[in-house]
């Protein structure tokens, strides 16, 4: 059977891809269909959902229209979410290559390192970060990105591990292929299922981490999220308790959505273990 | 002797990671936008040119970087991490005095999610083909995608607010008088909210951890032996398999438990716990560097106090473990 056809056949994979599609969608239309600035005030606070035609999620509590927020958060999700783990990806793909392919000494320093990025707390060292190198989407993609190679560098140097010495690479380097060709070209391209698998379920963390840094009062000062929306509704919970449920759902279907379809290429792509399970 | 050699070797191994900790801290303090004497001075309130020149004096910053260095981990040495201005305290006395609160919550957090999700984790192996056992993981990954703060106000929207059950922020009762049963009652009460949000999130992990390393032993040959010579199916399950699945489960929710402190700052706040999680809030608000850097290095030295805890029980229990090392 086709990677496809088995990805398509996982019921939840298909939910998830279809809810991500729709904040894929929210995200790209948010500057059309709300052209405006979303910190805008457009109408008298606390208005509630459907209370009046044109906002259809009501008001929050500076007036601002709620449905507009949340468009524009979407857009800033999804890209600390993706950006972060490209650059963690950046970080960790190569140092495991490295660390598996060479063994010995070098191996040895890497791996300290990376137990070391493991053993400091997550989350602790992400809100150091931000806030030492001040809040913006840079400092925050760095701080997810920091946060989360190491998970990265341990599977492809355990992956480097077991493909160094299987019979193609053992051929290739007879051939007279040096160190970087057998490690771009012949064993990197096999790790990439994964990699992959593991990249979509990071995307999912980071998406919980930089909504949680915002909510703290991390967030890049700029730009609209989903966590600085429930950070802001926190003091007016018994009020207006739409305002930090409404970004609160947002966020958990769109990490939902993650989840599943990173299990989903994980079943598809591995369909032995998805047998065994 | 063995295990001597054993501690011996995680406590060096610990002071390490520690010394790295307190160099990575070092660097940071210095990637703080403006020197720190001008930060400290900005902190006091104070923008007098001469204040500022003898702030750098009496803490070394006009010397080379590397004995600056030197000072900062000699003063750590005799516990000394450095005053908070805004809070007109030494940081050290800050974070003893926040620690108790942030030790009872995560510990309550860990037993209840770890005890939980073991039991959900069991729960889900043992129905693995049975909508009862979807219903579990489902569940589970709900609560793996929600992120904590939020799950942690729904809690007080339904159980404070509309319910009206339980206390919705704080560490007692303000204004309380209640002593030793009663003020531990209280404190109980007011402790139930958090530890619960806190621990859902690692109750799923748990679970999901659980439900994996039972069905994966079940896979191997002594089970197949226990199941041929015709043991009870519940007998099977407890003795053989549960027991040998739960040694992965410890020793990676030991791993796991250092990151609760990191999430103990997410709930403090909602909750107004007067733990060190709700301490490093104000000092972010505060932009004190000093104080958040202290606690940085608390919650990493708890992180790996853990570890060690676990990896020493977990090798004293499993001797197998003990002949590979």
């Amino acid at each position: 059977m086709s990677f496809f056809r088995r990805f398509v056949q996982n019921r939840g994979a298909l939910v998830g891809l279809v809810i991500l599609a729709l904040v894929v969608l929210l995200a790209l239309l948010a500057p059309l269909l709300y052209p405006e600035s979303p910190w805008r005030m457009v109408q008298r606070p606390f208005l509630a959902p459907g209370e009046l035609p044109g906002f259809p999620l009501g008001t929050d509590t500076m007036g601002r229209d709620v449905a507009a927020e949340l468009a524009h958060g979407a857009w800033v999700s999804l890209l600390v979410g993706f950006v972060s783990t490209l650059v963690a990806l950046a970080i960790g793909v190569p140092l495991g290559a490295l660390a598996g392919y060479f063994g010995g000494r070098t191996d040895d320093v890497l791996m300290r390192i990376t137990e070391f990025f493991q053993t400091i707390p997550n989350f602790a060292l992400a809100i150091v970060l931000v806030a030492i190198m001040e809040p913006s989407i840079g400092s925050i993609v760095l701080a997810i990105a920091v946060v989360s190679w190491p998970p990265v560098a341990r599977l492809v140097r355990g992956e480097f591990l077991s493909l160094k010495h299987r019979e193609y690479v053992e051929a290739a380097r007879l051939v007279g292929q040096g160190h970087r060709d057998l490690i771009l070209k012949q064993i990197l391209p096999n790790t990439l299922s994964p990699v992959i698998v593991l990249a979509s379920l990071m995307v999912a963390t980071a998406i919980l981490l930089e909504s949680s840094l915002s909510f703290l009062g991390l967030g890049d000062p700029d730009t609209m999220s989903w966590g600085y929306m429930i950070g802001a509704a926190r003091t007016v919970m018994r009020q207006a308790w739409w305002l930090s449920v409404i970004p609160g759902v947002a966020i958990l279907l769109t990490v939902l959505a993650l989840n599943l379809v990173g299990e989903g290429l994980d079943d598809a792509l591995n369909p032995q273990l998805a047998r065994q399970r | 002797m063995r295990y001597l050699s054993l501690i011996a070797s995680r406590l060096l191994k610990a002071v390490l990671v520690l010394l790295a900790i307190l160099i990575l801290n070092f660097f940071l303090i210095h990637l703080a936008p403006g020197d720190p004497a001008m930060v400290m001075a900005g902190e006091a309130g104070a923008t007098d040119a001469q204040f500022i020149a003898d702030l750098r004096e009496r803490f070394g910053l006009d010397q080379s970087l590397p004995m600056q260095l030197w000072h900062y981990l000699a003063g750590v040495l005799t516990l000394d991490f450095g005053y908070s201005y805004r809070q007109q305290m030494p940081v050290l006395d800050l974070i003893l005095e926040r620690l108790p609160a942030t030790l009872l919550l995560t510990g309550a957090a860990f037993v209840i999610s770890l005890g939980c999700g073991i039991v959900a984790g069991m729960l889900a192996a043992m129905r693995a083909k049975r909508p009862s056992g979807s219903l579990i993981m489902g569940l589970a990954l709900l609560f793996y995608a929600t992120p904590l703060y939020w799950v942690a106000m729904m809690a007080v929207l339904v159980f404070s607010v509309f319910l009206g059950w339980l206390p919705a922020y704080g560490y007692d009762t303000v204004g309380s008088d209640a002593t030793g049963l009663a003020h531990a009652l209280d404190v109980a009460e007011h402790l139930i909210l958090p530890a619960t949000t806190l621990g859902l999130f690692f109750m799923a992990v748990y679970t999901r951890m659980t439900r994996a390393s039972m069905l994966s032993v079940a896979q191997q040959d002594f089970v197949k032996t226990a199941r041929a010579k015709g043991l009870a199916p519940g007998m099977i399950q407890r003795r053989h398999i549960l027991r040998n699945a739960l040694l992965p489960i410890i020793t990676l929710a030991g791993l796991q438990a250092g990151q609760m402190v990191g999430g103990a700052v997410l709930t403090e706040t909602v909750f107004a716990w007067p733990g060190i999680g709700r301490l490093m809030y104000e000092a972010l608000m505060q932009r004190d560097y000093n104080l958040l850097l202290g606690i940085f290095f608390f919650c990493a030295l708890l992180v790996i106090l853990f570890n060690m805890l676990t990896d020493v029980i977990y090798r004293l229990a499993d001797p197998r473990i003990k002949e590979a090392a």
